[in-house]
């Protein structure tokens, strides 16, 4: 049985006006992979954007509610953003590597963090990588520009970037939206591997990719949270009738 | 009767002519300043100094203290202007102050180019004659400088803004600062488009007559210190005009200054693509 890493509770959220998301409660438990699965524009984008306060950055919104990481609500006034984006990292729909080489990515975060010794910056740049399954690909042309990669070689370089600034959990919004079926299970195999050192949380549009890659699931409907459990309890035998709509297919 | 179709065909002349007359417009001129200026163009023109009031020797003098002057104005233009871009792009939100900077931007490229000039005299010439010279390179190069102010903070501004959202946000997920985000993905994404700008307001600044028409020397001078007077291309170009004392030679400081503007905005596409070689494709 292992610990809750997040704990949320009673999240709101608006943009303006609209309300986006409706009093969510949720447990995240560590070392587990959570994906949350709903039609487009459900909210579970949002959602998963509140965990490391991305949403901060946009203009008129407004959040009530708690996000408790290891009991520490990181709404709190004396929570600082900075650090805690270290220790939560995300991956995006689209692969978002900077226009630099593949060594540069990788290195960003340990040298905006300060890490400047370069034998050990190398280390961590190759443990990132490697710990990407990227290594055996890239491993001879670290220099190289990394727009030059494929699609899936650039989301598995956007995954060493964040392992690089060793984080304790690592949101995935909709990571494979944009790459084809080889390059998914790449990632799809990669995200089953991290949970043994990670708290992942994977917004997902595409419900087999949530059966085959995680342990609990969350199903969102108009901003709320219609569902939550266990992934193959979840698919096999949901609770709710919304639930099992759209899991088979009739709606969404 | 006008048939539709031929009605057609009329306009596509019409517009096609249109198009044509800008081309002719270019070639005539550019036709007439080189036909004028080859004849005293040679080396002697365009490296040893004017004797005998300019009827004689060259226009050394000129070249450099245009080079001098412009490179004033950038020096102190860009700085200001790519920092208000960036302030302007990344720290703030749309409302009433960046509108006011803008309207403040638009007007400051709408006022008269001699009005920069007449500003330029009474405050440096006059005002801060101290800190200045006077009538000085330095002077005609701070004048300059507030006239391609806003050039260059609106080309940095647009290139600033078409870094991508997600490289942002990418180094936002990795604990970045916005300082250290500006600093490390922003800067570097906008500055082929930053660089473009400034050299395209090199070539403007470098063709400006009226701004720096009071703070340039008539008798050619060799620049000795940015406190102390000098020539520009233009103004010389409109003394010597002005008097009657060589159209020829006038038409040749034409045909330099064309060609240094052209060379400007030339390596100005150069090296924006030199350096977007490595960025987004």
């Amino acid at each position: 049985m292992s610990m809750e890493k997040i704990i949320v509770r009673e999240l709101n959220l608006w943009y303006g006006e609209k309300q986006a998301l409706e009093d969510v409660n949720m447990q995240i438990r560590e070392n587990r992979v959570t994906a949350l699965i709903g039609p487009s524009g459900c909210g579970k984008s949002t959602f998963i954007r509140c965990l490391n306060r991305m949403n901060d950055r946009i203009e008129g919104v407004r959040i009530t509610g708690k996000v408790e990481i290891d009991g520490k609500n990181i709404y709190d006034k004396d929570v600082d953003v900075v650090a805690l984006r270290k220790r939560i990292g995300m991956l995006f729909q689209k692969p978002n590597p900077f226009p630099m080489s593949i060594y540069d990515n990788v290195a960003y975060g340990p040298r905006i963090h300060g890490t400047g010794d370069k034998k050990k910056l190398r280390e961590i740049v190759e443990d990132g990588i490697r710990g990407a399954a990227l290594w055996d690909e890239v491993s001879d042309r670290l220099e190289t520009n990394a727009l030059d990669l494929s699609g899936g070689q650039q989301q598995r370089l956007c995954i060493a970037r964040t392992l690089a600034v060793k984080p304790e959990i690592i949101l995935f919004d909709e990571p494979c939206s944009a790459l084809d079926p080889i390059a998914t299970g790449k990632i799809e195999e990669l995200i089953h591997d991290l949970k043994r050192e990670y708290t992942i949380v994977i917004v997902t549009h595409n419900m087999q990719q949530a059966a085959r890659v995680s342990d609990y699931t969350g199903y969102f409907l108009l901003g709320e949270m219609i569902e939550f459990g266990k992934t193959k309890k979840l698919f096999e035998n949901p609770h709710k009738k919304e639930t099992e709509d759209y899991i088979t297919g009739r709606f969404g | 009767m006008i048939t539709a179709n031929t009605a057609d065909r009329l306009l596509k002349i019409l517009l096609w002519a249109s198009a044509f007359a800008i081309i002719l417009v270019l070639f005539s001129i550019m036709g007439y300043v080189f036909l004028m200026g080859a004849g005293v163009m040679n080396l002697e023109f365009i490296f040893t100094t004017a004797k005998n009031n300019w009827k004689e020797g060259g226009i050394i003098t000129a070249i450099e203290g245009t080079l001098i002057v412009v490179s004033i104005a950038v020096l102190f233009a860009a700085p200001i202007g790519i920092g208000a871009a960036i302030y302007l792009a990344e720290f703030t939100r749309e409302g009433k102050t960046t509108k006011i900077i803008r309207l403040a931007a638009d007007s400051l490229n709408a006022i008269p180019s001699i009005v920069f000039g007449l500003f330029g005299l009474t405050l440096f010439i006059h005002y801060l004659k101290d800190y200045t010279g006077g009538a000085s390179l330095l002077s005609a190069g701070l004048t300059l400088s507030f006239m391609i102010l806003p050039t260059i903070m609106r080309t940095s501004e647009v290139s600033i803004r078409t870094v991508p959202l997600q490289e942002k946000m990418g180094s936002y997920a990795l604990g970045a600062t916005k300082l250290q985000t500006v600093k490390n993905i922003v800067i570097p994404g906008a500055l082929p488009g930053i660089f473009t700008g400034i050299i395209l307001s090199l070539g403007r600044a470098a063709g400006e007559t009226a701004p720096i028409v009071f703070m340039t020397a008539l008798n050619p001078i060799t620049p000795s210190s940015i406190f102390r007077g000098g020539n520009a291309l233009t103004t010389t170009l409109y003394y010597l005009t002005s008097e009657g004392i060589s159209i020829n030679r006038a038409f040749g400081i034409a045909l330099t200054l064309i060609l240094i503007v052209l060379t400007l905005n030339y390596s100005a596409r150069f090296v924006n693509n030199y350096l977007t070689r490595n960025q987004r494709r």
